[in-house]
């Protein structure tokens, strides 16, 4: 494995593979009553989070805690950061205290690049600005995979602001190098013109793809993209984007409704929609913190490049 | 008793003159004396600088510089640009207008001059501002700075955002026959642009800039240019399709130059994958095709010169996150070098095309009469001796007082040994003299 | 490259039913005993004992599996992060007497290992040894209350189990080091 995790494509399909996989045991592990194991015991993890996501952060924060390593959490709020103090700076400060992981999000595409040039430990992309988000695309393999069982010509249909989407970007990535096929589904403004170039088909028609789909996955759309004439207004998105109740009835039996969170109801999909039992945004969330701790275990449990031989 | 130099066994490569071979140069005090075979015959008590294996020639010109002295004087000064600017063998330099004060009026243009002199390492050139603090709206005092010798103007750094004011600045050029000279932009589509708009800034989640962004302020500027009859000039061109209106203007007989930075002829937006900021420009490094039509173009004429668009900027600034980060890059010491790596060697031009556009063709265009040659008895010594083939890494620290460039770490090849500044040599065996 | 069997097929399949009579004897029967096998081969071993603690008292017992790589001792020290397999116990532990099974008894950090898991999932009444090869060279205070043979190799050489489950054939071969 890589030493840090900053885009999707730092990971092999066999890397992917192995970390789905070893994320099934530490989902065992959050059935016990302790909930705990020593692996990454004196390690140190710091969630450094640039923009606000108690999501994620917190998902991060358990993954680590439960591997039991030491976790600090160095967020926007009341701390340095907020102060003005320069990537660089809070990147040094954070080597000086021994952080073995980074985890990182922010908000300028690129920062988790910029930081692995400070630091000695392991960075992991949390979120980059408009770049990527691949612990999200991994905990939705793993949800895929859990469900549907495979991912050789599934087909997929990403809905709504590509754009500006990391998660869309990772998942598409992803999900192409497991050999799903990924349709690129939303308003021609809001899915980049070279999107094909990525191995994903486009569309504009909704209800074309719909009916052909095993997972429907959208996107959140923010209605400040409205205000940036991306789209004339809310309503129209809605109407021909959203995920309605109508359009649920499209979808193929036993295909899978799913979303990153936080969702915009009523925008890109439809209050009851969400709470249907085929909607799996709950698993995606509780696969989330097994995913993560895979990727710590994997990441931090190896000598990464001093290797030591130890004995059985 | 004046100084006497002798420069001995040099490949002589002069494009005003056309000569091309090898011949001692012999200079004393501030001009050339002889140039040839007699060259050693007068040359008792001069310093000899042996230049086997190596060629001369005519100080280069950068028409494209930023010295950011008034107001930045952390990221560079007016002196140690013009250090790094001999170091890479510029024997004079125009530094543009977007100090701070803006050179906008005699005053600071005054002031960059003074300071120059006093450095005394190579002649500067102030551009002035075409608009009153480059707001785009009121013409400059564009009388008034020409008549202090001012011969080029730019907004550089902002493109003149209107028709109508651009249209009479190069209206009113025409009494001072200065030249106009463009950072072509569209504003509205460059807004919040941190690198070209294509496939690679669609997968690493920046926003772009398509090349249409400056080919339509290229077609706007050129028909004003055809309107008025004014001369204009179109700096630091990145996109195919300008280079093409270029072309197609010039066979229409249209008076217009237009310029190349290095970067631009070295990189394209795929080396911005690891978000590197020191390949973040403005205009922005564009795709491999758009690169290749740049290097085509300057092969055959439509590109006039090579400038370097030498951008300064602090190294915390350069550190920030790549959205935080302000685009440029430096460019005075690698100038050269690149010219002979990226165009020269692997034959797209010849050695003596490179030196027509980083010598020749700028001193013409910004009015340099002592510099571009030709390499001749009686004309100033500005000279610049170099090695075309020794290799070398790109190393921080530079002379410049800045450190962001995207060649570092690179293998380079071709380097300056000797620039002659006035009949001194300020630049000897590759080190500044002072 | 020379190697010598130790044990084959027949020899294993004595040892196991061996070792079913002991651990009956031993705990006065099979009230409370539950078995659980470390991962890998140690779990093929513990459900082959309880087929025949099963065929010889006619109890069922609880079978489980233990994965312990994540409780080992030298995780950041080996090239990669050691791979993981199933853990398996879905049954209480909370004063039952615990039979662990392995495949060979080493160094003992497996069961050191082992013993720190288990304690995770509950508190038993005991916990018991049983491992199919002890070859010796502990390297902490553990020793196997059953078992199916004691074999002193150097600490070089290669024990290889092999389990029909797992490897289509059952043998112990003792192989010279590379």
């Amino acid at each position: 494995m890589n030493k840090h995790l900053l885009s999707i494509n730092d990971v092999s399909r066999e890397d992917i593979v192995r970390i789905l996989d070893t994320a099934e045991s530490f989902r065992e592990v959050g059935t016990r009553v302790i909930k705990k194991v020593p692996a990454l015991r004196g390690r140190t993890v710091v969630n450094l989070f640039y923009e606000n996501s108690t999501r994620t952060r917190i998902s991060f924060e358990l993954a680590a805690k439960r591997l039991s390593a030491d976790v600090i959490n160095f967020t926007t709020s009341g701390t340095s950061v907020a102060k003005g103090e320069s990537l660089k700076d809070t990147a040094l400060t954070l080597q000086a205290m021994g952080a073995d992981a980074i985890v990182i999000r922010h908000s300028s595409s690129g920062s988790p690049y910029t930081l692995t040039k400070w630091v000695r430990g392991s960075v992991l992309n949390a979120g980059d600005g408009t770049h990527e988000h691949p612990t999200q695309a991994l905990l939705d393999l793993y949800t895929i995979r859990e469900k549907l069982g495979r991912f050789e010509e599934l087909r997929v249909a990403i809905i709504g602001d590509v754009l500006h989407s990391r998660v869309a970007r990772s998942l598409s990535f992803a999900l192409v190098k497991m050999g799903a096929e990924v349709t690129l589904v939303g308003p021609p403004t809001l899915i980049p013109p070279d999107a094909q170039a990525w191995g994903v088909q486009v569309s504009y028609d909704i209800d074309g793809v719909l009916p052909k789909v095993g997972v429907c996955y959208m996107l959140r759309v923010q209605r400040e993209r409205q205000r940036q004439q991306y789209f004339p207004s809310v309503r129209e998105y809605a109407h021909l984007f959203g995920l309605t109740r109508e359009r649920v009835g499209m979808l193929p039996e036993g295909s899978l409704i799913m979303h990153p969170g936080p969702m915009n109801r009523g925008v890109e999909i439809d209050s009851d929609v969400a709470d249907l039992p085929q909607a799996v945004m709950e698993e995606q969330v509780t696969n989330g913190i097994a995913v993560r701790m895979s990727l710590l275990y994997l990441m931090l449990g190896g000598a990464g490049t001093e290797a030591v031989s130890g004995d059985e | 008793m004046s100084e006497k130099t002798l420069f001995r066994g040099a490949r002589v490569l002069d494009p005003a003159s056309g000569r091309d071979g090898v011949a001692d140069v012999l200079v004393e005090g501030e001009r050339i004396a002889v140039v040839g075979e007699e060259a050693s015959g007068s040359a008792t008590g001069a310093k000899v600088v042996e230049c086997d294996e190596l060629v001369m020639a005519p100080g280069l010109v950068d028409m494209h510089t930023h010295l950011r002295e008034p107001g930045r004087e952390d990221k560079e000064t007016v002196e140690t640009g013009c250090r790094a600017a001999a170091v890479g063998g510029f024997t004079a330099v125009a530094p543009m207008a977007n100090t701070d004060p803006v050179a906008d009026d005699p005053a600071v243009i005054e002031e960059v001059r003074s300071l120059a002199a006093r450095a005394g390492l190579c002649d500067v050139f102030p551009v002035g501002a075409i608009t009153k603090e480059l707001g785009g709206e009121e013409m400059a005092a564009l009388g008034e700075m020409a008549v202090i010798g001012v011969r080029m103007f730019s907004d550089d750094g902002r493109c003149v955002p209107t028709s109508r004011v651009l249209r009479n600045a190069l209206q009113y050029s025409k009494a001072f026959d200065v030249v106009i000279a463009e950072h072509c932009e569209d504003a509205t589509l460059a807004e919040g642009a941190q690198m070209h708009e294509g496939y690679h800034s669609y997968t690493l989640g920046l926003a772009g800039q398509p090349a249409e962004a400056e080919e339509i302020i290229v077609f706007r500027d050129l028909s004003l240019a055809r309107l008025t009859g004014g001369r204009l000039h179109l700096q630091h061109l990145s996109a195919a399709g300008s280079v093409e209106l270029v072309r197609q203007a010039k066979a229409a007989g249209l008076r217009v130059t237009a310029e190349i930075t290095p970067h631009h002829f070295s990189f394209a937006d795929e080396d911005l994958a690891t978000y590197d900021t020191n390949f973040k420009v403005n205009p922005p490094l564009r795709t491999p095709e758009d690169r290749e039509a740049l290097r085509g173009a300057l092969a055959d004429g439509t590109i006039d010169a090579i400038a370097t668009d030498h951008a300064p900027h602090a190294v915390e600034e350069k550190e920030a996150e790549f959205d935080q980060a302000p685009p440029g890059m430096i460019g005075l010491e690698t100038a050269l070098a690149a010219a002979i790596t990226y165009l020269v060697e692997p034959g797209r031009i010849t050695l003596a095309r490179a030196i027509e556009a980083m010598s020749t063709v700028p001193a013409r265009l910004i009015g340099a009469v002592d510099h571009g040659g030709p390499i001749e008895a009686e004309r100033p010594a500005n000279l610049v001796v170099f090695d075309p083939a020794a290799a070398w890494v790109v190393e921080a620290p530079f002379t410049s007082r800045s450190r962001n460039s995207a060649f570092l770490g690179t293998t380079l090849r071709g380097r300056v040994v000797h620039t002659m500044y006035r009949g001194e040599l300020v630049v000897a065996d590759g080190k500044a003299q002072r | 490259m020379g190697s010598a069997q130790l044990l084959d097929e027949g020899e294993i399949r004595r040892a196991v039913t061996r070792i079913a009579h002991e651990i009956l004897e031993r705990n006065h029967g099979a009230e409370s005993v539950v078995l659980i096998g470390i991962a890998a081969r140690g779990d093929d071993l513990a459900r082959r004992l309880a087929g025949e603690i099963e065929r010889i008292e006619g109890v069922k017992l609880p079978v489980g599996a233990l994965d312990i790589t994540f409780y080992r001792d030298d995780i950041g020290m080996r090239g990669e992060a050691p791979e993981v397999h199933e853990t398996r116990i879905d049954f209480d532990i909370n004063g039952k007497v615990v039979v662990l099974v392995d495949d060979v008894l080493f160094s003992g950090r497996t069961i050191r290992a082992a013993m720190d898991a288990l304690v995770d999932f509950g508190r038993p009444a005991a916990i018991q040894l049983a491992v199919l090869v002890d070859r010796g060279h502990r390297e902490l205070p553990i020793r196997a209350d059953y078992v199916g043979k004691n074999a002193p190799t150097r600490k070089d050489e290669i024990v290889r189990v092999a389990v029909k489950e797992v490897d289509g054939e059952d043998s112990v071969v003792v192989e010279e080091p590379r």
